[in-house]
């Protein structure tokens, strides 16, 4: 496919990893934000074929993973209301929160459905006018302009049956979380491709001018990757940190701006809380006021049990980058992408997913 | 969750476009990106198109590639 296969050669990719190996000269640690790339790097083998001086970890790019159990719960409830049907991606079915999930409270009668796009959830809306439709709104910048337009549409041609759970989460004020955590030392960030398409390369800027850490924006395939790396090594041989975009074909600097408008018409900025990290500043989407009636929080009553988390899971060190999938005590013995315990096996972009299907001999 | 697929824009109607993606065609939204043409790539992603592929940089980007595989290679 093209744009796909021409940043996959296997010959190019080579000569950039001899010529990463060569300019490689400090040990540095990069974390690479996205569970898009955590997926890309294991698969290709990237870890192994870097020389030993680059040490990768893994951060809390997974929508699903980062999502708090109380949130979880929350939508499970939802979805034992009656006469409500919830319209949702489908890595969210499995996902155990605090008590039950979603694909529990399906088998037990409640109508949950796997949709590709909110365009989906509109039209399940249409078709179903007696019927409350909730749409879990979860994921990043990418996701949330999608989720915005459909309220649009929604507003615009009075559908009146159809509401979002709003679990959005916002990357720049994360990455600022965790670097003023201090628990893990970066080097440089390998900032994620398709967030970055929507919100350009500006609001990365805090990092290197305040912590003196490097970003480079990197696209999904191997050889994107890799020259992302090479960036970023080439910023810390030069001792030079910036923002830099290696994706520049899907990646603008000003980012998206029509989706942009879109997002920032229907939602506003709050405070949100993430998994194993907590209660992070300005970091969720929740509706704006004119938008309020869509708010499935607002419109429904939903009462909760207190959030618990599952005994000996440590998705939420894993997503701090702190520990990795093996320094579970549950990885591979208990949890399974057959019997998930935490979220971070659940989803096809969770570390402990990676790891279990391709990280065999990569240590970590 | 973030993954956003390439794929040609073949006709356009108000804010719907037909596209393809790896031979297989399909409707999308293009609500988030009006600008578009038919004949541009586009970032796919859950039904929308959220970015038009610039393919002046995607060859910028290989020619950059080609040319550190050379001065690697001497």
């Amino acid at each position: 496919m093209r744009f796909i296969d021409e940043y996959r050669d296997s010959g190019l990719g080579k000569r950039l990893i001899d010529r990463i190996k060569r300019r490689s000269t400090k040990p540095v640690r990069f974390m690479e934000f996205c569970g898009g790339h955590t997926v890309a790097i294991f698969k290709h083998g990237i870890r192994q074929l870097l020389p030993p001086t680059i040490e990768m970890l893994s951060g809390p790019g997974c929508p699903v993973c980062v999502s708090a159990n109380a949130d979880l719960d929350k939508a499970v409830a939802l979805a034992r209301l009656p006469d409500v049907i919830i319209a949702t991606f489908g890595d969210m079915v499995r996902v155990p929160g605090s008590y039950s999930s979603l694909a529990q409270v399906k088998a037990e009668g409640a109508d949950v459905r796997i949709v590709y796009s909110t365009q989906d959830a509109l039209n399940i809306a249409r078709s179903n006018p007696l019927k409350s439709v909730v749409f879990l709104g979860i994921g990043f910048e990418t996701t949330a302009p999608t989720v915005a337009a459909s309220i649009l549409e929604a507003a615009q041609e009075g559908i009146n049956n159809y509401y979002i759970l709003s679990l959005h989460k916002l990357c720049p004020p994360v990455i600022k979380a965790i670097l003023d955590a201090g628990e893990v030392r970066l080097d440089g960030i390998i900032c994620p491709g398709h967030v970055s398409a929507i919100i350009g390369s500006y609001p990365y800027g805090f990092v290197p001018r305040d912590y003196g850490i490097a970003c480079v924006i990197s696209g999904f395939e191997p050889l994107d990757i890799l020259l992302c790396i090479d960036m970023l090594v080439a910023q810390i041989e030069s001792g030079r940190p910036r923002v830099e975009i290696a994706y520049r074909r899907g990646v603008r600097p000003e980012g998206n701006q029509r989706a942009l408008e879109v997002m920032n018409q229907v939602f506003e900025p709050c405070d949100a809380s993430w998994r194993g990290i907590g209660v992070v500043p300005q970091s969720g989407l929740m509706l704006r006021k004119e938008f309020r009636r869509f708010d499935a929080e607002h419109a429904f009553k939903i009462e909760l049990e207190p959030p618990r988390e599952a005994e000996g899971c440590l998705c939420g060190d894993i997503l701090r980058g702190v520990k990795t999938p093996p320094d579970c005590k549950l990885f591979r013995r208990v949890c399974s992408p057959e019997h998930p315990v935490g979220p971070c096996m659940v989803s096809s972009e969770g570390s402990c997913s990676t790891y279990y299907l391709y990280g065999g001999g990569y240590g970590g | 969750m973030c993954l956003a697929i390439p794929a040609l824009v073949k006709s356009i109607d108000g804010q719907q476009a037909e596209v393809e993606v790896g031979g297989v065609g399909r409707k999308v939204s293009i609500f988030l990106t009006p600008e578009v043409k038919v004949g541009d790539y586009v970032l796919l992603h859950t039904g929308y198109a959220i970015n038009i592929i610039d393919e002046a940089e995607a060859k910028e980007t290989l020619k950059l590639l080609e040319e550190i595989a050379g001065a690697s290679g001497e």
